[in-house]
């Protein structure tokens, strides 16, 4: 055993006292303000102590990454989709496809239960679970020349944990995109500054597009600098319509945007990829990238006080307004990203695989990038805990709830246990220069009014905090946007290939009909659902939410599921608990959310008793509230019994993924001979590259010696041999 | 600082940004098909921008990003 230096012991000695500091005071403060910077110390802390030694165990004790082992990128490299590229640059192609605006919903609406659930569970989550995850699917997925986690659960499972596999990505596709486009609509309805801002992306989107495919391909800095400029307009530009004539043809009901999204996920998804969704693809991705360090630099400069309680009184009654049911399991579904994420699991095999230069290097790219976007939820958490509690319950309650006036809702809120008054609504509103700010359900304008606070105090104070709102709204909004148009294409394609089975002509994924077809099904499917949340009685946040986040950590446990029988086939059964646990954590966690949300008595957490008592009441022609009439008491009953029905479904499917895992792994143990690995073979490695993103001493000296840049390249065989990978840095 | 840390600097943010946007896919396409055979014909810009947009049209699959 080498032996630690002794400064090297008491830095993480500190790091790891600055963590504890955090902890502490989280845990012991009550009913006092405790500052936001606790929250962030024991966030990085945790971070960087879980990153250090839990990681490191992982990839060299348990995976046995081997830097003499030729990856993917290395070995089929053609120049386009597989190249070795630098790591530094690779954790930020993955930390932008990781990061969307599931780290910025979900904490914002679990901080009904209070700060400290969140935050254990953001942090802890993504030690144990979330990181591990997305590490041991990248390593997986890189051993086996960047196959999707569908076609590993096909390949190491079987037939049916593979179709399981196949049918939760494509539900979850259309929860995820049904939940994000009612986010959209909470966020924009009636609100002609939000609305004109959003649908001038489109003509900016359209406009870059061109440029890039007729005037000057490929030049993404220049149209992009351009592009965001524009946006930046539109934002400012939103203000003088909102206060102008046109204030009415840009102020529209929510039913009306749901009929604008449709059609806009219809139109999008048929158009050619670089009219709208590449150039969109840029500009959502540069605004995230940039807005997520700006929020950084707000926290970490104003460090605000946490205004909300550290555990409110919803978590253990299980009545909250935001969503029903207890803190366990509600809290674990409620945040899926930031803390265990399934879709996570898509990324990681697939598109970063093929591009990793070395196995070392998977501990920051898996591992890392995920600690980076579970800091990007600690930070939405703050957001949504700075601001005053009794605005926060006024925000985040349906209608159903707290009525559609200042003083119903300050009426409900005081209910709650919280104190606001009507006056103080209505200023709250005017800040941000919105018409109304009550039941702004979905997390994003939450987020926003958080967000608007904290920058408003580090710069332009109060003048600015109305466009620091909608320039929120705008971030948040732009790339949900692009997700419902990629996501849209990526659900049609699945079912293109399904329907390929059936139906010859449908293989061909570019024959116009069957385009136009799968197409229209998929956004009728989101639409529907979509459709269903926005005249929901019972406010649609609270009745999908819960869905979605089932739906997510049902995918998170056909990776983890994946993971384990890899780990296990690979003769790793001694270390299989490191994503065994997660899995098993991960399982009950929602196998028990879909057993309440199926099979609870308690009508506002279980689908099926909601529906008994509507339906009952219907029988005997009674209107419950907050239904208003007859059809609103229709509109409960169907959708509580399709909500019901789809939860049934995942947990099904969860159970189906599970036991065939099982199968395997108890096979792979008795017989390892039978459970043959599907591994690509070792071809030995000729590339040189630092594992972390500061090489160290001794990879410095390898670099040298092996005679290329700082950049890592291949050793050079003959004089005339040219480093490859240097040449990329090189040539700076 | 001096002038020239500055410069070094300067380029290597250059360098990590055109990475990072995609813009150096085209001179990365190059050297590659270069490094094979140095007369190969490659295509030119516009066709190589072209082909790498449409090939997400054929899998959506490729860049998608997450929620």
């Amino acid at each position: 055993m080498r032996r630690a230096k002794p400064t090297t012991i008491a830095v993480w000695t500190l790091v790891a006292l600055v963590g504890a500091a955090g902890w502490t005071v989280l845990a012991v403060s009550r009913g006092e303000e405790v500052s936001a910077a606790w929250m962030v110390a024991a966030a990085l802390g945790s971070y960087a102590i879980a990153y250090r030694f839990y990681a490191r165990f992982i990839a060299n004790k348990v995976l046995k990454v081997d830097k003499n082992r030729a990856t993917p990128a290395e070995r089929l490299d053609n120049g386009v989709d597989y190249h070795p590229t630098d790591r530094r640059v690779l954790v930020g192609h993955h930390f932008a496809a990781i990061a969307g605006a599931g780290p910025l919903v979900g904490p914002v609406l679990a901080a009904q239960m209070g700060y400290l659930p969140g935050t254990i569970w953001i942090i802890v989550g993504v030690i144990f679970a979330g990181a591990v995850q997305d590490m041991v699917t990248l390593f997986f997925s890189l051993r086996r020349d960047g196959k999707s986690l569908g076609q590993m659960a096909r390949d190491e499972i079987g037939v049916v944990g593979g179709a399981a596999a196949l049918i939760a990505v494509f539900a979850i596709m259309i929860i995820l995109l049904a939940v994000l486009a009612l986010v959209v609509v909470n966020a924009l309805a009636g609100s002609p500054w939000g609305t004109f801002s959003i649908a001038m992306t489109i003509p900016i989107a359209l406009l870059m597009g061109f440029y890039l495919r007729v005037m000057r391909p490929g030049r993404v800095t220049e149209v992009s600098l351009v592009g965001v400029a524009l946006l930046l307009l539109a934002i400012v530009a939103g203000k003088w319509v909102a206060d102008s004539s046109w204030a009415d043809a840009f102020t529209l009901a929510p039913s009306t945007l749901v009929i604008w999204l449709i059609v806009y996920g219809f139109v999008a998804s048929v158009l050619p990829v670089w009219m709208l969704l590449a150039p969109r693809d840029y500009l959502s991705t540069f605004m995230k990238i940039g807005t997520i360090t700006l929020l950084a630099l707000g926290v970490l400069i104003a460090l605000p006080d946490l205004k909300a309680d550290a555990v409110t009184d919803f978590a253990s009654r299980g009545d909250g307004p935001v969503f029903a049911g207890s803190l366990f399991p509600f809290v674990f579904i409620t945040i899926a990203c930031g803390a265990l994420s399934g879709f996570h699991s898509l990324v990681s095999s697939g598109t970063t695989p093929k591009m990793i230069q070395k196995e070392t290097q998977i501990r920051v790219i898996g591992y890392g990038s995920m600690l980076m976007e579970s800091f990007v939820a600690i930070m939405a958490l703050i957001c949504a805990t700075v601001i005053d509690p009794g605005l926060y319950f006024a925000m985040n309650a349906p209608a159903g709830f707290i009525g559609t006036t200042v003083e119903s809702a300050s009426h409900a809120v005081t209910g709650f246990g919280y104190s606001i008054t009507p006056e103080q609504l209505q200023a709250a509103a005017k800040a941000v220069e919105e018409q109304s700010i009550l039941s702004r359900t979905g997390g994003a304008p939450t987020f926003a009014v958080g967000m608007s606070d904290i920058f408003s105090q580090v710069i332009g104070g109060k003048s600015l905090k109305a466009f620091w709102y909608h320039f929120a709204i705008m971030f948040e909004a732009l790339f949900i946007l692009t997700t419902v148009d990629a996501g849209t294409r990526v659900g049609r394609f699945m079912l293109q290939d399904m329907l390929g089975n059936v139906c010859k002509p449908f293989r061909n994924v570019s024959w116009k009909p069957g385009l136009w077809f799968a197409s229209a099904v998929v956004v009728g499917a989101w639409g529907y659902f979509l459709w269903a949340g926005v005249h929901d009685p019972l406010g649609g946040i609270n009745q999908l939410f819960p869905l979605f986040g089932i739906a997510n950590q049902l995918l998170a446990a056909v990776a983890l599921a994946v993971c384990t029988t890899l780990l296990i086939k690979s003769g790793r059964l001694k270390w299989a608990w490191i994503t065994a646990v997660p899995l098993a954590w991960d399982a009950t966690v929602t196998l028990t959310a879909s057993w309440q949300k199926v099979f609870s008595d308690d009508p506002r957490v279980g689908f099926f008793s909601q529906r008994d008592v509507y339906s009952k009441a219907l029988d005997s022609g009674k209107v419950l509230p907050p239904a208003k009439n007859i059809d609103d008491m229709h509109t409960v009953v169907t959708n509580s019994t399709v909500d019901g029905l789809l939860c049934a479904l995942f947990a099904l499917l969860i159970i189906v993924v599970i036991l065939d895992a099982g199968r395997v792994c108890l096979k792979a143990v008795r017989h390892p001979a039978t459970t043959p690995l599907r591994e690509t073979a070792f071809v030995e490695s000729r590339l040189v590259a630092p594992a972390g993103l500061i090489a160290t001493k001794e990879e410095k000296a390898e670099l040298v010696a092996a005679g290329v840049g700082g950049e890592g390249g291949s050793r050079a065989e003959g004089p005339e041999a040219e480093p490859t990978g240097a040449s990329a840095g090189g040539s700076v | 600082m001096t002038a020239a840390a500055l410069v070094r600097a300067a380029r290597r943010f250059r360098w990590f940004w055109r990475e990072l946007s995609g813009e150096s896919a085209y001179e990365r396409y190059l050297a590659h098909a270069r490094s094979h055979d140095p007369r190969a014909k490659v295509l030119t810009r516009r066709e190589f921008e072209r082909r790498r947009t449409d090939e997400r049209e054929a899998d959506p699959r490729e860049g998608f990003r997450c929620c």
